[in-house]
């Protein structure tokens, strides 16, 4: 189950950073700030994609949640059947990263929080028609006021860490 | 050519392309595609005030808030240099069940009638900006990830709880989009 914050002091600084997370970095490589920029175009592309696909429109989410529309799921389905075919081939292979690095991708445990925060983010992402990766998107779109939402998305985050131990997992 | 890319881009074409985002990011420094724990980061760097669960070296996940940026600068190119100046092709029932609520402009993405500073003063707007917001921070932690780090990365990596994660996002945007939004769009 979930690792028990209270033996925090226990853990590695490794044990915090990936716990409750998906994203993380596995590489145990340093590098100088200059080497992020690839991260930085990265995240250019991948904002086009999502504004010029209308996956940032709160319509379109509102039509996803409505059955009215196929294109969130035909998105959000092509993305999974291309990145597994693109993970296993990885695996398969045992691609390096262009550090020359083996590739690793971490397990992920259950825990209750996944049905529990899951419900809530799905309660959040159907009022704001953004999930997080969108309120940066919007942002740079020009509607500026969804900046108040991801600053309340950042207080929600810390309002979390700030409970943890207190919640089910 | 500009004037495909001007035009909305089709399901299939988007879908291949935010899927190839989770090998870019593998085979340029190991990183597993996700976006919420930014928010994480953020807190991590601004405001730990203590809280174990901000106790990390923030710094060696620094990627994921260039990743951010890069996000945000996009948008903006998107809209300043690719966007389409028809209005946005909604389903006639949703639009219907719209302008009930006296939402009429589909000028742009997000709807201008809903998400507006002085909307930010309502009882409505507070709902779908402010609360809407601290449930996609607070729920994305506590289930450990977003419509990408679960939904994409996870499912990709053929995870159970990515997909337990998923189903629950679903199931809370269903309940509410189809049940609580329609009171809360008319007050």
């Amino acid at each position: 189950m979930a690792l028990d914050i209270k033996d925090a002091e226990f853990e590695t600084e490794n044990d915090i950073r990936t716990m409750d997370a998906i994203c993380v970095n596995e590489s145990k490589l340093e590098h100088s700030p200059f080497h992020n920029i690839k991260y930085l175009i990265a995240g250019i592309l991948f904002g086009i994609v999502m504004v010029k696909a209308e996956m940032i429109s709160w319509f379109r989410i509102q039509e996803m949640f409505r059955l009215q529309s196929f294109h969130m799921y035909g998105i959000i389905g092509s993305a999974v059947a291309i990145g597994a075919i693109s993970v296993w081939l990885i695996k398969k292979f045992n691609v390096k990263t262009i550090y020359g690095e083996p590739v690793v991708i971490s397990p992920k445990k259950f825990n209750k929080g996944q049905i529990y925060g899951g419900l809530l983010f799905g309660f959040g992402w159907a009022l704001t028609g953004a999930c997080p990766g969108p309120l940066f998107a919007q942002i740079g779109a020009g509607a500026t006021v969804v900046a108040i939402s991801l600053l309340s998305a950042i207080a929600g985050t810390w309002v979390y860490g700030a409970f943890r131990e207190k919640l089910p997992h | 050519m500009l004037a495909f890319l001007k035009d909305p881009w089709p399901w299939y074409v988007a879908g291949p392309l935010i899927g190839l985002t989770v090998p870019a990011l593998l085979i340029l420094g190991n990183k597993s595609f996700g976006i919420s724990s930014s928010l994480r980061h953020i807190c991590a760097a601004c405001l730990p005030a203590k809280i174990p669960f901000f106790r990390y070296n923030w710094k060696k996940e620094v990627w994921n808030l260039f990743f951010v940026a890069g996000i945000l600068i996009g948008g903006f190119l998107a809209v300043q240099f690719l966007s389409s100046p028809a209005p946005m092709e909604v389903h006639p029932a949703l639009k219907e069940e719209l302008s009930a609520y006296g939402i009429s402009n589909y000028e742009f993405l997000v709807p201008v009638d809903l998400f507006n500073w002085e909307n930010l003063l309502s009882l409505k707007g507070i709902f779908l900006t402010v609360v809407g917001g601290f449930l996609v921070g607070f729920g994305t932690r506590y289930a450990g990830g977003c419509t990408s780090g679960h939904s994409i990365m996870g499912l990709s990596n053929l995870q159970l709880p990515s997909l337990i994660a998923t189903i629950s996002f679903m199931i809370g945007g269903f309940i509410m989009a189809n049940l609580i939004l329609p009171y809360i769009l008319s007050w």
